[in-house]
């Protein structure tokens, strides 16, 4: 029995900040960012919107691709490293809003910006374990970075959804193989009761993300014996432009293979958002037959690797909801730190 | 609004559920007990299609406290393709391009919370279709 995805959504705000913009505010050097970390823009979530918002809309389309009765949804989960409360899930609205209650399982999941895949690879072990019919997985956040921090030049906000089943004649790409690489590793962190996460500044590339996503990938390739060439396309956490392009490079991997899903230059790191939403850039376009690598990051750390085999519902699926370079380019308002502040609540009000 | 109350009207905030009278075929938002078209007691209860157009529309710059954060913002009455009419705030839109029987669609956001540590409410607001 294969199993795989049936339906896939994105979402993404349309409000939008130039690097320039950020790096004007603190006397920073924009070019570096741009060129140094090949970031230009990224999303920035309204003040209504947030990672249940977000979720919502992202598997209202995952819905309207799948075309099924969303009763039959067995299992809602959310991963975010955002979710709107500290306590009361985000799962139950989301489910609540798409018509999958009552008779379904719910759960947040968190890690850092693992928590997305994490969501599919349960909804798909269920699923493939029979428990459940459908299973949707969402990868959902609007991050902060610190003020005048590193990460405030890429911390965005974006969903993807992904609805997972068996029916042959829903496929839009099976699953085939899947593999985690999990280490303890202390790269970037936040404490309960704090507003901006912590990291570990250089520590967060070499020990951290190439480390696990490398034996991430290089795990599943020996498990499957796959190669690198094996596939048309891979798409990996991308916290900026640059460590996708060089975990790419360091494992055999070319440029033309990861530069459909790599939508953070435009989009910035949408955290338990990014592989996922990237994955569907990739199925926006990809033909049936085509293999797909997918590895996501989490700081903390680990990585989940999936691969998918393109089914032949993609052309006719994909046109049922907006695509997700046409969602990035999608009635765009770019807006100033001020704005962007007040959106952030970077700002302190008055007590009232 | 107190959670039970908003929690109470969940179908139609967050699924946007309508009735549809089984006599005539009026559609209603929110859905009620009589038909006032033909006095029909019998619907059947549906989610609408999330999209519409602006019948009337005006800027809000000065609103209850509840609002008062996300002042000045357009407010506008939507006619729903299923028929029914509905108010609704109409974002990501500068002002001026808010236009009566402009395509909107409706997406799930934010309504409004209590305080910082209060529940949050959801439903809907409009924003410009395009395609
Ligand atoms: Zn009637």
């Amino acid at each position: 029995m294969a199993v795989g995805i049936i339906g896939y959504g994105a979402h993404i705000p349309r409000r939008r900040i130039k690097v320039e913009e950020i790096a004007k505010v603190w006397g920073a050097d924009a070019p570096s960012f741009k060129k140094g970390l090949e970031l230009l823009q990224k999303s920035v979530p309204a003040l209504d919107e947030d990672t249940i918002t977000l979720s919502v809309e992202a598997a209202r389309n995952a819905l309207a691709r799948a075309g099924i009765d969303p009763k039959d949804i067995g299992a809602v989960y959310i991963g975010s490293e955002s979710h709107p409360y500290a306590v009361k899930p985000s799962g139950t609205t989301v489910a609540e809003a798409i018509g999958a209650t009552p008779d379904c399982h719910c759960a947040d999941f968190e890690f850092a910006c693992k928590a997305g895949s994490e969501g599919m690879f349960v909804a798909y072990g269920l699923v493939k374990a029979g428990l459940i019919k459908y299973g949707l997985g969402v990868g959902a956040d609007t991050s902060q970075g610190a003020p005048g921090d590193a990460l405030e030049y890429s911390a965005a906000a974006g969903a993807a959804a992904f609805i997972m089943g068996a029916d042959d004649n829903l496929m839009i790409a099976t699953i085939d193989e899947t593999y985690a690489f999990m280490t303890d590793t202390p790269d970037f962190w936040r404490r309960e009761h704090q507003f901006y996460p912590s990291h570990g500044g250089r520590f967060t590339g070499e020990p951290a993300y190439f480390r696990t996503v490398t034996g991430a990938v290089t795990g599943l390739l020996d498990k499957t014996g796959l190669k690198p060439g094996d596939f048309k396309y891979a798409v990996f956490h991308q916290p900026n432009g640059k460590f996708p392009k060089r975990a790419a490079k360091l494992l055999g991997f070319s440029f033309e293979q990861i530069e459909v899903g790599r939508l953070v230059p435009l989009l910035g790191n949408t955290y338990s958002g990014s592989s996922p939403l990237g994955l569907t850039a990739v199925l926006d376009v990809a033909d049936p037959g085509d293999r797909i690598l997918m590895c996501s990051y989490g700081s903390g750390a680990g990585s989940d690797v999936f691969v998918f085999t393109v089914g032949d519902r993609v052309r006719k699926a994909r046109e049922m909801a907006p695509k997700t370079r046409w969602l990035l380019d999608e009635n765009v308002k770019y807006v100033e730190y001020g704005e962007y502040a007040k959106l952030r609540r970077k700002i302190r009000l008055a007590e009232k | 609004m107190p959670p039970a109350r908003s929690w109470r009207t969940y179908p139609q905030g967050y699924m946007l559920e309508a009735a549809r009278c089984k006599k005539c075929g009026k559609t209603f938002f929110p859905p009620r007990l009589v038909c006032n078209k033909c006095q029909g007691r019998e619907f059947e209860r549906f989610n609408m299609q999330r999209t519409g157009k602006v019948v009337t529309h005006t800027v809000i710059r000065t609103p209850s406290d509840e609002f008062s954060g996300e002042a000045p913002f357009a407010v506008g009455v939507i006619e729903m393709d299923d028929g029914p009419r509905l108010t609704s705030q109409i974002v990501d839109v500068s002002f001026d391009e808010v236009k009566i029987g402009m395509p909107v669609k409706l997406e799930f956001r934010r309504l409004s919370s209590e305080g910082d540590a209060g529940i949050i409410n959801y439903g809907h607001k409009a924003v410009p279709a395009r395609t």
